[in-house]
């Protein structure tokens, strides 16, 4: 199905399933835990051996030697791979850094070797018996020392005379914000196992992009990528680190060869934050010029990032192009090349960091102004895309957002002088900032069943812990007029259709126009079987009734039908977009300098939401990752050894739920025609665009102190507090 | 993790023994500390000798009106012992303070004074570190140091005792009972239990090769409100960068104990007299030739902050 035009109305626009609130079926499952992970697949193939990943010591040099004999005679040991007797593997989609084979080391615990033994005690013990010797040589892992001389990555941005414009604004913010490395956290690590058939592949792994990975697998290892099934039912999170293969499929697949044995692997937790990729550090620098009405004349967002060779940075500008109007604009990144491991796609890749900054500096230009926040983006919302006056927002409703947010928060009752609220040793404070995260789509095709009037959809697709198979089994039982439950929802296996995956929350709107687009071509398909126009029948209930006329679903037999749904050029005269006002209460101990949230509230613009219930728990996920890395989650880089020192869940610091006491979202009843047929954007990724500036902003509102540098810990800002008696 | 044998102990005399006798024997409590530096080979005892048959998780009371708490008490136990609560309040704001719910069913009194540092380099044996590696040198003094002490410090090491109960324990003036592998016993003031790290980092107490804890004593009561405030990044299940723990009388005098500012429970009497004159003085004191790094001498300004706010709630 080719989706070529605005959608018009259509079967969701009266739809009883889809967009309402709907428990996730495999909840269940996932709370008895027979919805099995990865790394719990004990059923999928016989004598399955454990893998256990040996990270480099270094970040950079050669291995000059790898003593193994210990390792090789331990307990239970069937097999040891190492990277000095590998040819290096090849790379597949977004892989920079190298991912296994050679002496050379590119980066702090990339992978050198994998033990596979019986258990993975046995594994474990015999890795620590290998001993490996380096040829160190000097990297270059301080982002702050090579910064100045980034080269620019792209051209950069302008419009009209952005120089000018600011020298000659009434008000003027030149500000500076960093935020540093940050690593995923999802509670799974990253997990495969790998079984061989002659020349045929399988991995049972936890991937959010299952042709992709597909294809890759074949890039890789240099083999027929038909020859290769990768089968991922289950995803315990990715935030972007399972989008591309990484070293545990890799080892999986090599060591299980070696082994001649199906091989499991799970990354251990201290090594995923060097092994595999993280979100980059920013720097940024903001500008702002405006009229004293609020108007901006002037904006200007330059980004410095970091990558290895030949990747690029964390692009913290991605939003400001389309959040505000102004006439004259800049905007650049640049991208230094360091020896640290490689920065790759990380929730809102660029916005989530790039909202800490601008959303920060428009709260400074605000208080500069002595406008209210909320106001001043109002008074900037752009009619269109800046500077591209024939690209429309194709639904922008960012200012409602703010306006229900507002009422809905008690906005009215902020104090704008600063630590103006105190009780006891508690500095209150309110913040606000805005959301903007793109919606794109990627096709997407499934595959249905009948039999029995029950439904089967099939598509490769992935939930990663999104809640993906009710929105599926919710559109499809909404189209073919059956109950919930009788459909069954199968994803993420390679020998599916090929989906849109999970990722830049494509995924939602694009899987379901797909299993939208298969639908149809079913229903006509029963049409022709039991004789009447598909296109104007209406199935409810196990039943369709077309031209008065009765039929019966089961009836129409066993059936089959495939398609997938591709985007059409007409939506590039659009800005896509979901929007969002975000809000939040601190508190902030006058005497100590810890910052405790009291609420936050997000108001979403993202269409037509698809199960509220689900996307509720999307946004307040995302909230809570924005309020980690507004005030605790830092990658800690050591210079001397080139890696992040904090590699674990004590050192790098998420967010527990006591962090955490009230959460409230909001959706917008809006529709996108131009985004699906489905009218629905996604909503995994704007949650994280803002609520970290809110809370900077209600830092600022409680104490009167701006602290640029994330996260916005004590230290930061304690000798600044009010002085104690 | 190294493979180990194993056996259950069945008289202190005879754990004591046990782990003296043989190279690399160690005891195993909850296993909570234990068994993750094990996983990571940071220990690698050939030998655990287990102590949960002992029965020394009783709780009793003391002819000179105090408290013995047996070794194996579970910090879950202790925290919610009645008499604690009521008497020693500030030990039960410690332990709940500490790790979390679960953590704390397994974990006992012995191990949680026993547990070792939270330094960063500690955990990554790719790194020099001199408690983990005696000789390879210490990362953390020109590295990544926020979390760590500020005093007591050598040029070897400036890691710090990072837990909880044991700041409220050396400010109630406790003291261990141990169980030699000779079988005589000993008792050691909290104030002797840790060291500092000087030239032998490895070494984090006075406890000889075998040396048992079979109970930790408090003293009788002292009165006084109890306070415990543990400042750290987020809310729960992190390691405090600096923890207060005072009992404080109405007539402004009281005691004061710092956690997560050195490689012991940091207190000093001298300091603690000066609380009539307010937090700056006590701090002052305490602090006086204290040698932070650029990323950790923010504490000192906490502690005074935290001290500051602690006076301030108990007078309130
Ligand atoms: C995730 C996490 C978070 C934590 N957070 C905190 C926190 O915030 N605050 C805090 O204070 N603690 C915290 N802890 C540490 C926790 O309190 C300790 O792990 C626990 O108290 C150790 O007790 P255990 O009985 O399990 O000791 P074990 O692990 O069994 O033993 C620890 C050591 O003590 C020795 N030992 C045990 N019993 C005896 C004995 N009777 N005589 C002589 N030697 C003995 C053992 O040989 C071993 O060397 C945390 C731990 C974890 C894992
Ligand atoms: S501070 Fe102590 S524990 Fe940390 S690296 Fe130095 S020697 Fe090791």
């Amino acid at each position: 199905m080719q989706f070529d035009a605005p959608a018009g109305s259509n079967i969701f626009d009266d739809a009883r399933i889809v967009g309402k609130s709907t428990p996730r079926i495999d909840g269940p499952n996932k709370v008895t835990g027979t919805a099995p992970y990865a790394y719990e697949r004990h059923d999928v193939v016989a004598d399955q051996a454990y893998g256990w990943i040996v990270g480099a010591g270094i970040a950079k040099g050669r291995i000059t030697s790898m003593e193994l004999t210990a390792a090789k005679a331990a307990p239970g040991v069937i097999a040891i791979v190492t990277a000095p007797d590998t040819q290096p593997v090849g790379k597949g989609m977004d892989n920079h850094a190298p991912l296994f084979g050679g002496s050379e080391i590119t980066h702090y615990h990339q992978a050198i070797a994998c033990v596979v033994a019986e258990t993975f005690e046995q594994a474990r013990a015999a890795a620590a018996l290998i001993d490996t010797n380096y040829d160190r040589s000097t990297g270059s892992f301080d982002f702050d020392a090579v910064r100045a001389s980034a080269p620019r990555s792209g051209e950069a941005e302008t419009l009209g005379d952005f120089e000018t414009a600011f020298a000659e604004a009434a008000v003027q913010i030149d500000e500076t914000y960093t935020t540093p490395g940050q690593t995923h956290a999802m509670m799974e690590p990253l997990a495969t196992i790998a079984a061989w058939d002659g020349d045929k592949l399988t991995l049972w792994t936890s991937n959010q992009m299952i042709t992709w990975a597909k294809e890759s697998l074949g890039d890789i290892l240099g083999i027929d990528s038909a020859n290769v099934r990768v089968d991922s039912p289950y995803v315990g999170g990715g935030f972007g680190g399972k989008l591309f293969i990484r070293a545990d499929a890799v080892l999986a697949a090599l060591a299980s060869k070696a082994a001649k044995r199906p091989v499991k692997i799970m990354m251990q937790r201290p090594l995923v934050a060097n092994n595999a990729t993280h979100r980059q550090a920013t720097h940024q620098r903001i500008r702002l010029g405006a009229r004293m009405d609020g108007h901006i004349t002037a904006l200007s967002h330059q980004n410095w990032s970091y990558n290895v060779e030949g990747a690029s940075g964390e692009t913290a500008t991605a939003q400001t192009a389309k959040v505000y109007a102004g006439a004259n604009r800049l905007t650049a990144e640049y991208c230094a090349t360091l020896d640290l491991p490689e920065g790759n796609a990380m929730r809102a890749p660029g916005e989530a960091v790039g909202h800490l900054a601008l959303e920060v500096a428009m709260d400074e230009l605000a208080e500069a102004l002595g406008m209210d926040p909320i106001e001043l983006r109002v008074v900037n919302e752009p009619d269109a895309v800046p500077g591209n006056p024939g690209k429309r927002f194709s639904d922008r409703n960012l200012v409602r957002c703010l306006r229900e947010g507002a009422d809905r928060f008690g906005w009215s009752e902020r104090s704008a002088t600063p630590a103006a609220r105190r009780e006891g040793r508690w500095l209150f404070g309110v913040g606000v900032a805005a959301g903007y995260r793109g919606a794109p789509t990627c096709k997407s095709g499934a595959r249905v069943h009948l039999a029995d009037g029950r439904i089967v959809v099939e598509t490769d697709m992935t939930d990663i812990g999104t809640g993906t198979y009710t929105i599926i089994a919710q559109t499809a039982a909404e189209m073919m007029g059956v109950p919930l439950d009788h459909v069954t929802v199968t994803l993420g296996d390679s020998s599916f259709p090929a989906s849109a995956g999970s990722g830049g929350q494509w995924g939602a709107t694009s899987s379901t126009a797909g299993v939208y687009a298969a639908c149809v071509a079913l229903r006509r398909q029963i049409g022709e079987v039991l004789g009447f126009d598909a296109d104007d029948a209406r199935f409810e209930d196990g039943s369709i009734v077309a031209a008065n006329k009765a039929f019966r679903l089961a009836d129409a037999g066993t059936l089959s039908a495939e398609d997938t749904i591709r985007f059409g050029k007409f939506k590039k005269d659009y800005d896509v977009a979901t929007y969002a006002g975000h809000f939040c209460e601190v508190a902030v101990d006058a005497y100590t300098g810890e910052t405790h949230i009291r609420r936050m509230l997000a108001v979403c613009d993202a269409g037509r939401i698809l199960n509220p219930l689900s996307a509720r728990s999307q946004v307040i996920g995302a909230m809570v990752m924005a309020a980690g890395a507004a005030l605790t989650e830092e990658l800690t880089v050591d210079t001397r050894f080139g890696c992040f020192v904090n590699h674990d869940l004590a050192g790098y610091e998420v967010p527990v739920h006591a962090d955490i006491p009230h959460q409230e979202v909001i959706f917008l009843d809006t529709l996108d025609e131009i985004v699906s047929p489905m009218k629905a954007k996604g909503v995994g990724e704007l949650g994280i665009c803002g609520p970290g500036a809110a809370i900077a902003n209600a830092i600022y509102n409680a104490t009167g102190i701006r602290v640029r540098d994330y996260p916005l810990t004590l230290d930061k800002y304690l000798d600044r507090l009010p002085a104690i008696a | 993790m190294k493979a180990f044998t194993y056996e259950r102990a069945t008289s202190p005399e005879q754990a004591a023994a046990a782990v003296a006798g043989r190279d690399g024997a160690k005891f195993i409590a909850g296993g909570t500390n234990l068994l993750d530096l094990m996983k990571l080979q940071i220990e690698a005892p050939t030998h655990l000798v287990d102590l949960q048959d002992l029965g020394l998780d009783k709780i009793d009371a003391t002819r000179d009106g105090g408290l013995r708490i047996g070794a194996l008490v579970t910090n879950t136990a202790l925290a919610s012992d009645d008499r604690v609560r009521a008497q020693y309040g500030v030990l039960t704001r410690a332990i709940v303070a500490g790790a979390s719910g679960q953590l704390r069913n397994k974990a006992t009194t012995a191990g949680n004074l026993l547990q070792r540092t939270r330094c960063p380099y500690f955990y990554d044996t790719n790194l020099p570190c001199n408690k983990r590696a005696p000789g390879s040198g210490c990362a953390a003094a020109e590295g990544f140091s926020r979390q760590l002490a500020v005093i007591g410090t050598s040029d070897q090491c400036i890691a710090t005792y990072p837990g909880d109960m044991a700041i409220a324990l050396r400010l109630l003036d406790a003291t261990v009972e141990t169980v030699m592998p000779d079988g005589t016993g000993r008792s050691i003031a909290l104030a002797d239990f840790h060291r500092l790290p000087g030239d032998q980092p490895w070494l984090d107490n006075t406890l000889a090769e075998g040396e048992l804890i079979i109970s930790v004593t408090l003293p009788k009561p002292i009165g006084g409100r109890h306070i415990y405030r543990k400042v750290r990044d987020r809310r729960s299940y992190a390691f405090a960068l600096v923890s207060v723990a005072a009992v404080l009388h109405d007539d402004g005098t009281g005691r004061v104990a710092f956690g997560g500012v050195a490689h012991k429970p940091w207190r000093s009497e001298e300091a603690e007299a000066l609380l009539p004159q307010g937090a700056g003085a006590v701090v002052e004191r305490a602090f006086a030739g204290a040698a932070p790094t650029d990323d950790n001498k923010f504490k000192i300004t906490l502690a005074d902050r935290t001290l500051a706010s602690v006076i301030a709630e108990a007078r309130s």
